[in-house]
């Protein structure tokens, strides 16, 4: 199957002035739609070109030879989370079930701020943070360049991209301005509790 | 030191550090060098703000967590930059990211010079250039290659071999071909380039390939000659 481009949830400039125009329309327009355009020629006429994205990503991780693969299907599969992620008018604490979950697992929520904030800040080069559920149990995670949870056994409830490219343009060598600014003012908590839901 | 702890009373603690200060080994600090070239000297292909943020952010936030690896680790601080590449492999990552990222800066703002300043291969590296790759043309197409198909963050490298032959490699993040890592080619760096985002983001966004291309225009032949000659001496 045809892999395609996702439209963005909300329009380029609903970020503002946190996430800028300008940079989402790289980021969309540019570095998420070049992934699903290298993973459609990659798999062209092979055996993948039939599955579905997580079939694709879960067929070839950790395989070397098909590093290319991965990284493009992973890439469109963490994009199109990452846009979900976030919304106008976002972050803040989440209320409900979720937050019951959250206190239970990190103790507060101000404990499971200070553990994101830690992996997107310490994860090395590029990569994202995810919030995860792992075997029942929620945790903070970080991943290098394309990796992602569904290859580790763990099912995505929230993700942060920390390649340079999510925030450049807009905070510089600043990504901790970047993270805090993504728990503040961006987290879309409907999508993760509707994740955690679905778990 | 009498006049200085007088009186007693009061300045005791202060004393106490100052002679403590006096009494610790001289950490021999990792120290950013400064660019060799004004900072919009690179213009048009780097623009003086990306360098701006480059060398004085992003080479000093290294530099400094590299300074601050010293006291958790023993030996650290009595090593040369150059030769803690060949053991980052007994060190913490924190030690190799910023230890490499130390280096790799350092040699980068060196192999770059304003355009049409830079010279041109000595005869030795060009004869070097053509036996390994046939050309100069040649080389950059290889060169470039593994500058753009580096996935995530990272550098594109010439190197010399032990054997002699001139190679093109390339490396993640912050680790270099000094660097004692198992899967990682080593050799003397000849040429190093950033393609972390950071290095050209602000001016190509997701057009890798144009600065890599522009890049060459600053490419500092008189310093990759006498990297070349040294690493043949060796």
């Amino acid at each position: 199957m045809a892999h395609t481009l996702p439209a963005l949830p909300y329009d380029l400039d609903a970020l503002e002035p946190h996430i800028s125009r300008q940079t989402l329309e790289f980021h969309h327009g540019k570095h998420h739609a070049a992934y699903v355009n290298n993973l459609n020629n990659l798999v062209a006429g092979t055996d993948l070109e039939a599955k579905s994205l997580e079939e694709v990503i879960l067929a070839v991780a950790g395989e070397a030879t098909k590093a290319g693969v991965f990284n493009n299907a992973a890439q469109v599969w963490n994009h199109t989370f990452y846009w979900q992620s976030l919304k106008p008018g976002g972050g803040g604490a989440p209320t409900g079930a979720l937050a019951e979950k959250i206190n239970a697992d990190f103790g507060s929520f101000e404990a499971f701020t200070e553990q994101f904030k830690a992996a997107g800040a310490t994860q090395f080069g590029s990569g994202w943070a995810w919030l995860v559920l792992d075997g029942g149990t929620l945790k903070i995670t970080k991943t290098g360049n394309a990796d992602l949870p569904l290859a580790h056994g763990q099912k995505a409830l929230l993700t942060m991209d920390v390649w340079e490219h999510a925030y450049y343009l807009d905070y510089q060598n600043r990504r901790p301005d970047y993270i805090s600014t993504f728990l503040d003012k961006l987290v879309n908590w409907e999508f993760v509790a509707a994740n955690l839901a679905a778990a | 030191m009498r006049f200085l702890c007088f009186p007693r009373a009061l300045l005791a603690p202060l004393c106490a550090l100052v002679l403590l200060a006096a009494a610790l080994p001289a950490w021999a600090a990792f120290e950013l060098p400064p660019l060799p070239y004004p900072s919009a000297a690179l213009e048009p292909a780097i623009n003086a703000t990306t360098m701006t943020i480059h060398h004085d952010r992003h080479h000093a936030a290294y530099v400094s967590n590299l300074n601050g690896q010293i006291s958790a680790n023993p030996g650290l601080g009595d090593l040369s930059l150059e030769a803690l590449q060949a053991q980052v492999g007994r060190f913490p990552a924190a030690v190799r990211n910023n230890g490499g990222g130390h280096w790799n800066h350092s040699q980068f703002w060196a192999v770059m010079a304003p355009a049409g300043q830079g010279g041109a291969p000595s005869p030795e590296l060009q004869q070097a250039i053509d036996a390994s790759f046939g050309s100069l043309e040649a080389l950059q197409q290889q060169f470039n290659q593994a500058a753009a198909a580096r996935f995530g963050s990272g550098w594109a490298w010439l190197i010399r071999r032990s054997d002699g032959q001139l190679a093109i490699t390339s490396t993640a993040n912050q680790d270099n071909p000094l660097m004692d890592l198992p899967g990682l080619e080593r050799g003397l760096p000849l040429i190093g380039l950033d393609v972390w985002e950071h290095a050209y983001y602000l001016q190509y966004q997701n057009r890798r390939p144009e600065y890599i291309s522009a890049w060459w225009d600053l490419i500092n032949w008189n310093e990759v000659n006498r990297r070349f000659a040294a690493a043949s001496s060796l």
